[in-house]
């Protein structure tokens, strides 16, 4: 269980979440909800250590993880697909891959078995990372995280951007990946889909959250407003 | 024509050390976006170094190394560690100012323990020894020394393009927040990198000091000719800089032909004409 408890973040001066709580059980997607500037990605990066906070506000299995750096938590299992994908421009599409597995936990996930059930990743596997499309570089930026076999996958906008069929496609992966019994806590600008691909939701308003709970169950109405904070 | 041979010959092996000058401060301008105004005088810092161990253990220059390169590579360690990491990532001013005041600290240092007398490293029969190839006559010495340097670079070249270290001086250099995403230790890294820097230092330094004497205010003028190999060359690429290193080599022989005292003159003419012509250096990987 990946707890939130009571969690702050400041960017200097600037406050951008306040004692926010939440939680994800071993293998549940969980939706992040909110407008742009909600404190969503500042949530994740407060996940994994790339921003210092309370030591007790990120508690992994009741153990406080909080503000320790992100190999860390990644050797806890506790990986980032950072928001506009970010992969090595230096580097090619397999190097991408490696430095993380080298870096990650053992585990099913190897670069090996990702370049074999994504023919399409082998195909552009020696090629530098950025000269691909967004969905393919997505596509590597999503593996790049899951061959360091991680228990709980935190993605930031894994859409933006892409061709519908790109979206398609990331998800599809995505999608393996819970079914081998990966948490994920899923981040989504397209309200619709988030609600769709979680078992439950949060919505966050200005760094707290305003309303929770199942996303079958969910009423459009009521996340809409919450969602735009009205 | 032999005399124009012989000097180029020198030149390019004078060369090859500049070259290796430059190497570090390609490495820590590259992965650590770090210029090290302080390179000039850990080089020289390795030569005493050098000199001490030769006295201490009644050893040639290149049997000292075996305790000069690890030792060096510990100092830059510790270094990195305890100093130089508290600047790193914070824009390009806080690690000039620190490494311009370790520079200051460094001479004083070493005029204080080592007094300001120039000091050259013995290397006895090994500096004399030398070949004549169809009426061009090499030394040993400056033979031996490129090859090193080749060796070194090559080695470097391998490490980077194909090793995980390699692939982790590529990631931080282009995302250095991404690259602890993936779990880099890059304050360890940096520790590492500085150290392998300053080994590589410890040779250029023990070769060099074969040739050229040494004080311990020498290291600007040392600082300045591994830039200038590094900035020819073009940024983040290393064998530019070997390249660059060999220009000025060449460029400061034949200057010195011309009139003795003219060579590092030459050289700087050399690299501000080439400068002029190609401002991003002559083997930039990406014009920026």
């Amino acid at each position: 269980m990946l707890r939130i408890d009571r969690l702050d973040a400041h960017y200097g001066l600037f406050q951008a979440l306040f004692e926010l709580s939440m939680a994800v059980a071993p293998g549940e997607t969980v939706a992040l909800i909110g407008s742009n500037g909600a404190g969503k990605s500042t949530l994740m990066k407060a996940i994994v250590g790339a921003l210092s906070v309370r030591h007790d506000g990120v508690q992994l299995d009741g153990v406080a993880i909080g503000g320790e750096p992100e190999r860390k938590q990644l050797a806890r299992g506790i990986a980032l697909v950072p928001e506009g994908r970010r992969l090595f421009p230096s580097l090619t599409v397999r190097e991408n891959l490696l430095l993380a597995a080298r870096n990650g936990r053992q585990g099913p996930w190897t670069v090996e078995r990702l370049l074999r059930e994504f023919p399409v990743m082998e195909g552009f596997q020696h090629r530098p990372a950025t000269a691909l499309s967004g969905g393919q570089q997505q596509l590597v930026a999503l593996s790049r995280a899951l061959v360091c076999n991680p228990s709980y996958l935190l993605c930031d906008e894994i859409s933006l951007g892409l061709s519908p069929l790109a979206v398609h496609e990331v998800y599809n992966l995505l999608g393996r990946a819970r079914g081998e019994g990966l948490a994920i806590v899923l981040v989504e600008q397209n309200v619709k889909r988030a609600l769709s691909e979680s078992n439950r939701y949060y919505c966050i308003q200005k760094g707290r959250v305003v309303l929770e709970g199942q996303s079958e169950s969910a009423d459009h109405a009521k996340v809409a407003q919450a969602y735009f904070g009205m | 024509m032999q005399t124009f041979i012989e000097t180029l010959a020198g030149g390019l092996m004078l060369g090859a050390l500049y070259a290796l000058f430059g190497l570090g401060l390609s490495l820590s301008l590259g992965v650590m976006k770090m210029i090290n105004i302080a390179h000039g005088d850990l080089i020289v810092l390795g030569a005493y170094l050098c000199s001490s161990v030769m006295q201490a253990l009644g050893a040639g220059p290149l049997t000292s190394m075996i305790v000069v390169v690890p030792a060096m590579f510990g100092i830059g360690w510790l270094l990195q560690r305890l100093l130089l990491n508290r600047v790193v990532g914070r824009g390009p001013l806080s690690p000039l100012l620190l490494t311009f005041g370790l520079s200051i600290v460094l001479q004083n240092v070493l005029q204080e323990v080592f007094t300001a007398d120039t000091r050259s490293l013995q290397a006895g029969d090994l500096a004399l020894h030398g070949f004549d190839i169809g009426g061009v006559s090499l030394g040993l010495l400056p033979l031996v020394s490129t090859l090193v340097s080749v060796a070194i670079f090559a080695m470097t070249g391998w490490l980077i393009g194909h090793s995980h270290w390699g692939r982790q001086a590529r990631a931080v250099a282009d995302d250095p927040a991404t690259a602890r995403l993936v779990g880099v230790d890059d304050r360890n890294f940096f520790a590492l990198i500085t150290g392998f820097v300053l080994a590589v230092i410890a040779v250029a330094a023990v070769l060099y000091g074969i040739r050229t004497p040494f004080s311990p205010t020498a290291g600007p003028e040392r600082l300045l000719y591994s830039f200038e190999a590094v900035v020819l060359g073009g940024l983040g690429n290393v064998w530019g800089t070997f390249i660059g290193g060999l220009v000025i080599g060449v460029a400061q022989l034949f200057g010195a032909k011309i009139s003795s005292g003219l060579g590092p003159f030459f050289g700087h003419l050399v690299f501000l004409l080439a400068l002029l012509a190609r401002p991003q250096g002559l083997f930039a990987r990406n014009a920026r």
